[in-house]
């Protein structure tokens, strides 16, 4: 038996630790930590509920509009705004563009090198790179000049001797499994997915006036003017530009990221047998068509239960509770408890060890995660969670390219319940988003025309118009999945606010029942060729794209009532 | 291995970037950098004879956003080979290698380029729980810094966290997050780049200002290069015109505000904020915060958080703007130093919450003069003495 940490787990957003105990090659046990904590809900007490959004959008600068998004949410649900249909149709277009330019960075260059092996690539043949390049898509960049082109690059940077990021690595680990064209084809992908999210992400840089951070949220609304008649707002000079990053974008999913996620992922099935983790998914869902209360949403909301695909149970968020019993909080009427947010409490109770540490006690508190459940149960949340419940409720076009998928692979649905079925359900669900965008620009632009330029609800602006006392909750798909916010505001003022966050149900520690997190799940069972070069725990856990800054919260003693979920 | 002048020189004709492209990149870097149009060869120059130097980033109590803001740099191929000339050999978030692989690379650079390379550091530092509430295996984030800022050539903190502690050291402080320069006393050669997150173009035009005149830019006296932060926002706004005219929002969604009026009664905090995001844009240029109908929320102030907030409440109590005053009277004040003006007196109505920060970054750092530099610390005095009355 040998014990294993990983830390820092590098290519994620924030600060991972991961320990293991290897057993004949595999996987036996398996601990997640989180080893930050900022405590952004205790600052927003006493501010106004309006600025909410720019301190929690703080949270994460990867997911950077996520937090955003929630927060107007929350602030509107307790204070009755309502936005009119062109900020929600703006708020569609951040959303989708964020699920898509994130999904494709962590693909490229988050989990990639976890496949790739870029030494390999160097021995590889540029004309056998341009035949499968050509053999897997019409992408026009596919010449062998092209790829020697890409090889010589890589081969002047690595005989240059100053390896920078790409040092020190696992290169030439047995399980790299890509044929070195393959990799060279990866390689040059990695570089092209560079240049391609900077330039896609100006569409927020037209939405938001910049990225990270965008600056146009608004409670109430949005803060971009639409008016096809003015320089000073979006008009059809922003409308085509953004349609044509739409369209560059869509065509580089289509064209680039899908065929090369299948043409890996057809050298690395046996994946499909690892990473499957707690095999119960929770989706509160997203984009809404229309506007106002019970909008049907794009994709659905539901829960999924023991990798039941026959059936998806409504959400019900009174079945959620938080426990405590392994992280690094206490609760006063004992940490063997699972509490509702609405009854949640939050004392930091820093147990050990004193840095610097070899080890955490994992018997006892090792994270600055809570571990949230439903019903009692440990859910997944992210793209497969939203993918599964999309496929199982009849959702028409997720069913169309989760057979795709399945299809070209030649595998049955039960392939998703794991680490390959992970990042393939977030390569799916980014081709299925980059098709919707443009029909929103298209309903922007329509709404324009007929002259409804309303972007902000002003009547609940000033908070003389506000209840003295409220409280909202405010519901998001992000990136890595189901993402609530909580509210409550006294005179004006922020008396409590609350996050449960993706990377929390996915990232925490066990629960009083002993019930792994989805992560420690995941990786048990997981090969270990070689326990100082753990590059398969890499894989699973990247898998999830884990985003550690978010999964950190705090919930106050005064909580607040949990309200049904309301999207817009 | 090759010459460095030829390898870059390769570099670019594999990457299909002619020397033509290249030197246009070095004349945008004199424009963000406010050079002699004659130093565009100069950094040229510099850039093909420099062996890569290293850089190590650090990420604390982060949200990565400067991170990402430095994904989004420049442009696209040429950008690509400033960030090639550079070898950065540890950053968590990009780099291939992990755990003990990765710290045993930030430990090799520590240990066998002391005062040789550039530390950039992303996050505030936390004292509290004994350094627990950040660590990166298993080491506190305080340790790590000083080891490894400690044997810097120089240090970039990049983002407000780093620069001025930010939102993790916004009041009450929970964790006792610190800037970088409270929490390595005694760091040599280091420059804030603050801002939420930080602008890409100034980082780039940082380093390129190294390595072209071997030598660090002059600073304001929070250590903030001048040729990035040496003017107020409201100074050059595309919609001062709007300000000086009495044209202002009223609205979200108004004529004014889809004529692009000015945003000052909305709550912007461009007067007060020191920053080049009307110069140089964001996203290469595309577009910046008040380009798109938000005002500015002041971030790259030290405090902002709690200084700035509420947001949305304007800056008060500037002579010139009122009942008595007249567009003539607003435009004498906008000519006379509108920005000493709000400076003087805009605090004093904001940041309710401010309660008696320690002001390290003031006390410590004189360093160059400039001229934000007064006003600035009157206002600070005058919230002080307004909070004591």
């Amino acid at each position: 038996m040998t014990h294993i940490v990983v830390d820092p787990v590098t290519r994620i957003e924030g600060h991972l630790r991961i320990e293991a105990e290897v057993d004949g090659g595999q996987v036996s046990d398996a601990w997640s930590s989180s080893t930050m904590f900022r405590g952004v809900e205790i600052i927003l007490k006493g501010h106004d509920p309006r600025d909410a959004w720019a301190f929690t959008q703080r949270i994460c600068g990867v997911c950077t509009t996520v937090h955003a998004i929630t927060s107007i949410r929350a602030v509107e649900n307790a204070i009755g705004a309502e936005p009119p249909p062109n900020a929600r149709i703006l708020r569609n277009l951040i959303m989708a563009s964020q699920m898509v330019q994130d999904h494709v960075v962590h693909f490229y260059h988050l989990h990639a090198l976890d496949w790739v092996d870029i030494v390999s690539a160097l021995s590889a043949d540029p004309a056998a790179t341009a035949n499968l390049a050509q053999s897997i898509s019409d992408w026009p960049l596919s010449s062998r000049s092209y790829f020697t082109s890409i090889r010589n690059r890589v081969a002047a940077f690595v005989e240059r001797g100053q390896l920078g990021p790409f040092g020190n690595a696992y290169w030439g680990h047995s399980a790299y499994r890509l044929p070195p064209e393959a990799n060279l084809l990866a390689v040059a992908h990695y570089l092209e997915a560079l240049d391609w999210q900077r330039e896609f992400i100006k569409i927020h840089a037209i939405l938001g006036g910049k990225n990270p951070h965008l600056q146009s949220f608004l409670v109430g609304g949005m803060a971009t003017p639409v008016d096809p008649d003015k320089q000073a707002s979006l008009n059809m000079t922003s409308i085509s530009a953004m349609r044509k990053l739409i369209q560059q974008a869509r065509t580089f999913v289509e064209q680039v990221y899908i065929p090369d996620l299948l043409a890996v992922a057809s050298f690395y099935k046996d994946w499909a047998g690892y990473g499957a983790g707690v095999g119960n998914y929770l989706v509160y869902g997203e984009y809404p068509e229309t506007d106002g209360d019970g909008a049907p949403l794009y994709l659905p909301s539901g829960v999924i239960r023991n990798r039941d695909l026959s059936q998806v149970e409504p959400l019900d968020p009174a079945k959620i509770t938080e426990y405590v019993t392994h992280s690094w909080f206490e609760y006063d009427g004992g940490d063997d408890q699972g509490l509702p947010p609405a009854q949640g409490e939050t004392q930091p109770n820093y147990t050990g060890p004193e840095p610097p540490y070899e080890r955490l006690n994992t018997d006892g508190k090792y994270s600055w995660l809570k571990s949230p459940r439903y019903d009692n149960l440990p859910m997944e949340v992210g793209p497969l969670a939203r993918m599964l419940v999309a496929y199982a409720a009849g959702h028409p076009r997720v069913q169309e390219v989760v057979g795709y998928a399945l299809g070209q692979l030649g595998v049955g649905p039960e392939a998703l319940f794991s680490t390959l079925g992970r990042v393939a359900a977030r390569g799916l669900e980014t081709l299925v988003l980059a098709e919707k965008l443009e029909g929103w620009l298209d309903e922007l632009a329509d709404n324009m025309g007929r002259g409804d330029l309303r972007i902000h609800d002003n009547s609940k602006w000033d908070p003389k118009s506000w209840p003295k006392d409220c409280t909202g909750a405010g519901f998001h798909e992000a990136p890595r999945g189901a993402l609530g916010h909580w509210v409550h505001i006294v005179d004006g003022e922020i008396a409590n606010y609350q996050c449960v966050v993706p990377s929390t149900w996915n990232a925490g520690p066990r629960d009083a029942m002993g019930q792994p997190g989805p992560y420690e799940a995941a990786i048990v069972g997981n090969p270990v060729a070689d326990p100082e070069k753990p590059l398969e725990i890499l894989r699973t856990v990247h898998s999830f794209d884990p985003c550690m800054a978010c999964g950190v919260h705090v919930l106050d003693p005064q909580g607040n009532e949990l309200m049904k979920v309301r999207v817009q | 291995m090759p010459e460095a002048r030829d390898w870059l020189v390769e570099e670019l004709q594999r990457r299909g970037v002619s020397r033509r492209d290249f030197l246009g990149f070095c004349g945008v870097m004199t424009t963000v950098l406010a050079l002699p149009r004659t130093a565009g060869a100069k950094i040229a120059q510099a850039i093909e004879a420099k062996e890569k130097p290293t850089l190590v980033w650090l990420e604390f109590q982060d949200c990565a956003g400067n991170t990402e803001s430095f994904l989004r740099a420049g442009r696209p191929t040429v950008a690509d080979i400033v960030l090639e000339t550079l070898s950065v050999d540890y950053h968590e978030t990009i780099m291939a290698a992990a755990g003990h692989q990765a710290e045993e690379a930030l430990a090799k650079v520590v240990a066998e380029k002391p005062g040789g390379y550039i530390a950039v550091v992303e996050g505030s530092i936390p004292t509290g729980a004994n350094g627990a509430y950040c660590t990166i295996g298993g080491r506190a984030a305080i340790d790590i810094a000083r080891e490894v800022c400690g044997g810097a050539a120089a240090t970039i903190a990049i983002g407000t966290c780093a620069a001025f502690g930010g939102l993790p050291a916004a009041a009450p402080n929970p964790t006792g997050a610190l800037s970088v320069a409270d929490a390595v006393p005694g760091v040599k050669n280091l420059i804030n780049l603050p801002a939420c997150p930080a602008n890409a173009e100034n980082l780039v035009g940082t380093i390129v200002y190294y390595l072209t005149f071997n030598r660090f830019p002059p600073l304001d006296r929070h250590r903030r290069p001048l040729f990035a932060y040496g003017k107020s926002i409201h100074d050059n706004c595309e919609r001062r015109a709007h300000y000086d005219g009495g044209q202002y929002v009223e609205a979200w969604g108004d004529e004014g505000h889809r004529t692009g009026y000015c945003l000052y009664k909305m709550g912007c905090k461009g007067p007060v904020t020191y920053q080049n995001c009307p110069n140089v844009g964001w996203n290469e240029g595309t577009n910046w915060p008040i380009g798109c109908g938000h005002p500015c929320i002041g971030c790259a102030e030290p405090d902002f958080w709690d200084k700035m907030t509420p947001f949305y409440t304007h800056l008060a109590g500037f002579p010139g703007f009122g009942k008595h005053s007249n567009v003539d009277k607003v435009g004498m004040w906008a000519t006379a130093g509108v920005a000493a003006a709000f400076a003087a007196h805009g605090f004093v109505q904001l940041g309710k919450r401010w309660k008696h920060k320690e002001l390290e970054h003031q006390q410590v750092y004189q360093s160059p003069a400039n001229s934000n530099a007064e006003p600035a610390e009157k206002a600070i005095k005058e919230t002080e003495e307004g909070d004591q009355a």
